[in-house]
C-alpha cells in the first residue's frame, strides 16, 4: 500500500489530477478552493509540458480550458460558486463540442456573493444543466479527502470515455480540511481522441471543434446522440456508498460532508435502537436513482440531509416515486447540520410514520 | 477510540499550527484523523479555531460540537466553547491571557501562563506550543510519542532551527 | 493557358455565405494566401468567432475551433499553450474583439500571447443586423442607435491598435485597410508578417482591418468602400501602432 500523506482536499485534488496527466491548468484565485491554483502554480511550471496560467477571469480560465480540451490533452479549471456561474458559457460550450475536461467547484454559500463557508447549494446548477442547452455534466461529490484525490482521477478518466466535462462537486469543508490521503498511482489517459485539433499536417481532412449547427434537424441529431451517451453513462457510472442499509427502517440520503455528519447521526440513533441507514451518493449526476427506489421498497422514509434549501431532495423524491415520505434536513448560507438536528429531524419523521409510538 | 480537539484563539497564534502538529502527530502513530480550520477573510486578528479528531477508526464528521479537549488561547473562545465541552472533557488555557476560570465542575481544567512563558523564553510566538505540551502531558489520549517525526514534517525546510525551539517550547509546557 | 491566379490552397471549396460586396471574402483569401506562403496550412489552427465570420470553420481547410463570443483569444492561448510548435490564428470582429471579448483581448496581449490575431473592423455588428459597435463613429446611424450615436450616452469609439499599442508587451501591432488594391497589398504583407513573427516566436500581432459592411450601413459596395476612405481611415488611421522588432533595431 502506498504510505498516506497529510494534505488539504483541494491540494489533493491538484496532486490528483497531476498524477492523472493533467498538465495544464487555468485559475482564478476564490475563496475557499485558491490552495488548489497555488498548489499548480507552484508544480506544474517544474513539470516538462506543464502549464499553469491564473487567467484574467474565470470566463477566459474556462475557455483556455476549451482551448487545450481541442487538442485532446488532459485539463482542468477549479472555482467556487461565483466564480464556477462565470464558468457556466464555457462548460455548455465544452459540452455541446463534445470535449473532455475537468471542472472543480469548492462550493460556498451564495446567491450573489454569498458567503466563503461551505455549501452544497450549488447542486440544481452542477446536475440540471447550469448552462444553456440540454446537457449534463459527470457529478461527482467527495467525501472525504482520499476522495477528493481518487474521484478527480475517475473524473478524467470518465471525460475521457464519453467525452464530456466531469465536474467534483466538493464544499468548503472538503477543499479546507485535512486527512491522510493515499495518493494515486500516475496512470495517463488512454483514450485515443482522433477528433482534436493537432493540425492536419496535410495528412487528413480538418477537424472542427464546434457546437453550432444552424440547421436544426442536424443539431437535433447532435442531441440525440450525445443523450445516447447520457444513457450509457446512466447505465455504467452511477456509484453511490450504502451504509447499515440492510436492516435500516429509515434512510438517510446525503453526500458530501452532510453524509459525514449523517454517519455519527446514525451512530448514535442505532445506539438508541432505532435502524436508520445512508445512502451517500458519489454521483449526483447520473442519480442514484435505482438504489433509492429499491430502498423506498423496505424503509418507512426518507431524510434528505442537504446544505441548501433543499435541492436533492427533489431527486430523491423523483426516484422514489412519491411512495414514502421525503423530508428536509437542512441548512443554508454556509451553515452545516449538525448530528442533533439530523437526530431530531429523523425522529420527528418516525413519529410520523408510527404514529408516536415510539 | 475517538478524541476530539478544539483548538481556538486569536488569528495569528498558531492555533492551526497546533492543530496540525496533532495532525501530524497521529498520522505518524498510524491513526485516522481529520483537521479542520475555520477560514476566514482576517490573515491575523479575530478569532481562529481549529477541529482535530483522532481515531482508532475511520473519523465520521470533522465536525466537533462536543469536543473531549478544548484548548482556548483567548476569552472569547473560552466564553464561545466551554458549554460545548463533553462532561469529564478537559479545558487547557493560557491563562496569562484569559483571566478568569473555567466555570464548570464537570471538566478537567488546566491552566498554563504559556503567552508569558513562551516570552521569557524569547520565543514569544511560541505560546501554543508551550500549551500543547501541557496537553501531551495531561490527556492520555495524546501522549508524547512521535512528536519529533511530526515537528519535522510541520517546521518549515527553510528554518530548521525552529524544530529545536519548538521542542524546547513543548518541553516548558510538559514540565509546567 | 497560364493561370495567373487562383483561390488559395488553404481554403476550403465550400461557398461562402457573406453577403454581395462584403470584403470578408478578401480578407478570408489574404489569410489563406499567409498560410499558404508560408507552408504552414498543415500546423495551423485557426478560432472562428461569432459573428459574420463564425462559420469561418467551413471555409478555411486547416484544423479549427469554434469560440464563444469574444473568448477566441482564450481559446487560443488553451491551443498555443497545448501545442506551441503550431502555428494559431483568431479572426474576430469589433463586437466580439472590441466588446465583449475586451478582456481576452487585453490580458492576450499584455501576456505577449504567441498568436496571430485578425481583426476585422467594419464599425457595425453585421450577423445580427446592424447594431452599434463599440467602433461606430460618432453619430453612425445604426439599429441600435437610430439617431445617430451620441457620444454622451453611447461613448467614444474605441481605437484597437491605439489602446493594445499603451501595452508594453504586445510585439506587433498594425492597422491596414481592403477599400483599394494599394490596401489590400498592404494588407497582404501585414497578415503574412503577422504570422512570420509567431512561426519566429516573437508572440503578439494582431492586425486590425478597416473593413466595410454595405448590407447594414444601407449603401453600395462601392459607396461603402467610399465611406471606408471618407470617415473610417480618417478616424482609425492606418500605419504599424507598436513594432518591438523595429524599436530594437533601432536601439541597436
Amino acid at each position: 500500500m502506498t504510505e498516506k500523506v497529510l494534505m488539504k482536499g483541494n491540494e489533493a485534488i491538484a496532486e490528483a489530477a497531476l498524477r492523472s496527466g493533467c498538465l495544464h491548468y487555468f485559475g482564478y484565485p476564490i475563496t475557499p478552493q485558491t490552495e488548489l491554483t497555488a498548489y499548480m502554480a507552484k508544480r506544474l511550471p517544474k513539470m516538462e509540458g506543464g502549464v499553469f496560467l491564473q487567467a484574467e477571469s474565470e470566463i477566459s480560465a474556462i475557455n483556455m480550458v476549451y482551448g487545450v480540451a481541442s487538442t485532446g490533452k488532459r485539463v482542468m479549471t477549479s472555482s467556487s460558486s461565483p466564480g464556477v456561474s462565470l464558468k457556466q458559457e464555457g462548460i455548455s460550450y465544452i459540452a455541446g463540442s463534445d470535449l473532455p475536461a475537468v471542472i472543480v467547484n469548492v462550493q460556498r454559500g451564495g446567491p450573489g456573493l454569498g458567503g466563503i463557508q461551505p455549501s452544497q447549494s450549488d447542486y440544481f446548477q452542477a446536475t440540471k444543466g447550469g448552462g444553456h442547452g440540454d446537457y449534463h455534466l459527470i457529478v461527482l461529490t467527495p467525501s472525504s479527502v482520499q476522495e477528493m484525490a481518487d474521484l478527480t482521477s475517475l473524473a478524467f478518466d470518465l471525460a475521457d470515455k464519453y467525452r464530456c466535462p466531469a465536474m467534483l462537486l466538493a464544499d468548503g469543508t472538503m477543499g479546507q480540511m485535512m486527512e491522510p490521503v493515499a495518493l494515486p498511482e500516475p496512470h495517463m489517459g488512454t483514450v485515443e481522441k482522433p477528433w482534436a485539433v493537432t493540425g492536419t499536417q496535410m495528412k487528413r481532412k480538418h477537424n472542427v471543434v464546434n457546437s453550432l449547427y444552424l440547421q436544426p434537424e442536424v443539431l437535433e441529431k447532435t442531441n440525440f446522440e450525445r443523450f445516447e451517451r447520457y444513457r450509457q453513462i446512466e447505465e455504467n457510472e452511477v456509484r453511490y456508498e450504502s451504509y447499515l442499509m440492510d436492516d435500516a427502517e429509515y434512510c438517510i440520503v446525503a453526500f458530501g460532508i452532510a453524509a459525514r455528519v449523517a454517519k455519527n447521526a446514525i451512530t448514535m440513533m442505532r445506539k438508541d435502537g432505532l435502524k436508520v441507514g445512508l445512502i451517500r451518493p458519489i454521483t449526483v449526476w447520473p442519480f442514484p436513482k435505482k438504489a433509492i427506489r429499491e430502498a423506498a421498497d423496505k424503509v418507512k422514509g426518507f431524510v434528505s440531509v442537504e446544505l441548501s434549501m433543499g435541492q436533492m431532495i427533489e431527486d430523491v423524491r423523483l426516484a422514489e416515486e412519491c411512495r414514502r415520505p421525503v423530508v428536509l434536513c437542512n441548512r443554508a448560507g454556509g451553515m452545516i447540520p449538525g448530528v442533533d438536528q439530523i437526530i431530531a429531524v429523523t425522529k420527528d419523521l418516525v413519529s410520523s410514520v408510527e404514529g408516536g409510538a415510539r | 477510540m475517538t478524541t476530539q480537539i478544539l483548538i481556538a484563539g486569536f488569528g495569528g497564534q498558531g492555533i492551526l499550527f497546533s492543530g496540525k502538529l496533532l495532525a501530524y502527530k497521529a498520522l505518524a502513530e498510524g491513526k485516522e484523523l481529520s483537521w479542520l480550520p475555520s477560514y476566514g477573510p482576517e490573515m491575523r486578528g479575530g478569532t481562529a479555531s481549529c477541529s482535530v479528531t483522532i481515531s482508532d477508526e475511520p473519523v465520521g464528521s470533522p465536525i466537533i460540537d462536543h469536543p473531549d479537549v478544548l484548548i482556548v488561547m483567548n476569552l472569547p473562545s473560552l466564553d464561545k466553547y466551554e458549554s460545548t465541552v463533553k462532561p469529564g472533557g478537559m479545558i487547557f488555557v493560557d491563562s496569562t491571557l484569559v483571566t478568569r476560570k473555567v466555570s464548570r465542575a464537570d471538566v478537567k481544567a488546566f491552566y498554563i501562563p504559556s503567552t508569558k512563558m513562551a516570552q521569557d523564553m524569547g520565543m514569544p510566538t511560541l505560546a501554543n506550543i508551550v500549551l500543547l505540551g501541557k496537553v501531551l502531558k495531561e490527556c492520555p489520549a495524546i501522549s508524547r510519542s512521535y512528536l519529533e517525526e511530526a515537528l519535522k514534517k510541520v517546521v518549515s525546510a527553510k528554518h530548521p532551527e525552529l524544530y529545536d525551539y519548538n521542542l524546547k517550547a513543548i518541553d516548558a509546557g510538559y514540565g509546567a | 493557358m497560364a493561370i495567373v491566379f487562383q483561390k488559395p490552397a488553404s481554403l476550403t471549396d465550400k461557398e461562402l455565405h457573406y453577403c454581395p460586396g462584403c470584403p470578408h471574402g478578401i480578407i478570408h483569401r489574404l489569410v489563406a494566401q499567409a498560410i499558404d506562403a508560408l507552408g504552414i496550412e498543415g500546423k495551423t489552427i485557426g478560432v472562428a468567432p461569432v459573428g459574420c465570420a463564425v462559420m469561418a470553420y467551413d471555409y478555411f481547410s486547416c484544423d479549427m475551433v469554434e469560440a464563444a463570443h469574444g473568448r477566441a483569444p482564450a481559446v487560443a492561448t488553451g491551443l498555443k499553450r497545448s501545442l506551441p510548435e503550431n502555428v494559431i490564428f483568431t479572426y474576430q470582429g469589433d463586437g466580439d474583439l472590441a466588446s465583449i471579448g475586451m478582456a481576452e483581448t487585453v490580458h492576450a496581449a499584455t501576456r505577449n500571447e504567441n498568436i496571430t490575431i485578425i481583426f476585422v473592423n467594419n464599425a457595425i455588428y453585421g450577423m445580427t443586423g446592424g447594431q452599434m459597435a463599440p467602433t461606430s463613429l460618432p453619430g453612425q446611424v445604426t439599429q441600435t442607435s437610430p439617431y445617430g450615436r451620441d457620444v454622451r450616452t453611447q461613448g467614444y469609439p474605441i481605437r484597437v491598435c491605439e489602446l493594445l499599442s499603451a501595452l508594453d508587451a504586445p510585439y506587433y501591432i498594425e492597422r491596414v485597410a481592403v477599400n483599394n488594391v494599394k490596401n489590400v497589398n498592404a494588407a497582404k504583407k501585414a497578415i503574412e508578417k503577422a504570422f512570420r513573427n509567431q512561426i519566429e516566436g516573437k508572440g503578439f500581432s494582431l492586425i486590425e482591418v478597416v473593413s466595410a459592411c454595405p448590407t447594414n450601413w444601407g449603401m453600395t459596395p462601392q459607396k461603402a468602400l467610399q465611406w471606408v476612405e471618407d470617415k473610417m481611415i480618417p478616424y482609425y488611421p492606418l500605419g504599424v501602432f507598436k513594432d518591438r522588432g523595429a524599436e530594437a533595431k533601432e536601439a541597436n
